[in-house]
């Protein structure tokens, strides 16, 4: 079980600001084509991962990483702060 | 160094006061205070978002960066997220370094890393909708001259 967070329009895109999923994905992108076959909303989310950033256990990677030991995913856009 | 990520307004001047004075080795210095800007004359408001298990961290370890890098003897990071008014201050950095080129250099490394590796997002609310602020390329580029 995994800890999947999403922020600002991907939060928006999906309905929902986090949930936990069951899951075999060895990799982020396994984990993003998983989401995507469920339902819509998702797929419209992940249509361009090149538009997305992606935080393992509050880290920034990349979506090739391993998904071993992380206990939770965020999904989010290009980070907009000062 | 001193990390704060609140919601809550702040006072850029009295945090700059109490900010690593009278301690005898600090010869310099520098602050940046970010505005919430309105291009349009629309602007109702900022709404900014932020993953709260991870900001602070975030910041931390670019602020630990800068301290290394540029032999920081301080350094402050505040940075506001909720409901912001155009002229409301955002965020504020300030650095204190022996020399001033120390302090400035890092004052604008950390504004570069926060504008896109810190956890926050904006979203323009104007009074014909709202649309979340898109990332710019050169806010991208302005990284790489840190390498």
């Amino acid at each position: 079980m995994i800890d999947v967070l999403y922020f600002a329009w991907v939060r928006e895109r999906i309905g929902l600001p986090s949930e936990k999923v069951e899951t075999g994905a060895q990799t982020v992108a396994d984990l993003v084509a998983e989401l995507s076959a469920r339902e819509e909303r998702y797929a419209a989310a992940f249509a361009d991962t090149s538009a997305l950033r992606v935080a393992l256990d509050q880290e920034l990677s990349d979506f090739d990483a391993s998904l071993a030991d992380v206990r939770e995913v965020a999904f989010f856009p290009p980070m907009t702060g000062g | 160094m001193t990390v704060r990520v609140q919601p809550d307004v702040f006072d850029p001047g009295a945090e700059l006061t109490g900010f690593s004075t009278r301690r005898g080795d600090v010869g310099a210095i520098v602050s940046f205070t970010g505005v919430v800007r309105d291009d349009t004359g629309d602007l109702e408001r900022l709404e900014i978002e932020h993953y709260p298990a991870m900001t602070k961290q975030a910041i931390g370890a670019m602020v630990d960066k800068a301290v290394a890098r540029w032999a920081l003897k301080d350094a402050l990071v505040i940075h506001r997220y909720g409901a912001l008014e155009p002229g409301e201050v955002i965020m504020m950095v300030a650095t204190a370094a022996r020399h001033r080129k120390d302090a400035f250099a890092a004052a604008d490394f950390l504004m570069d890393f926060l504008k896109s590796r810190a956890p926050f997002w904006k979203k323009e609310i104007t009074r014909r909708g709202a649309s979340w602020v898109e990332a710019k390329e050169a806010d991208e580029d302005a990284l790489s001259r840190w390498d």
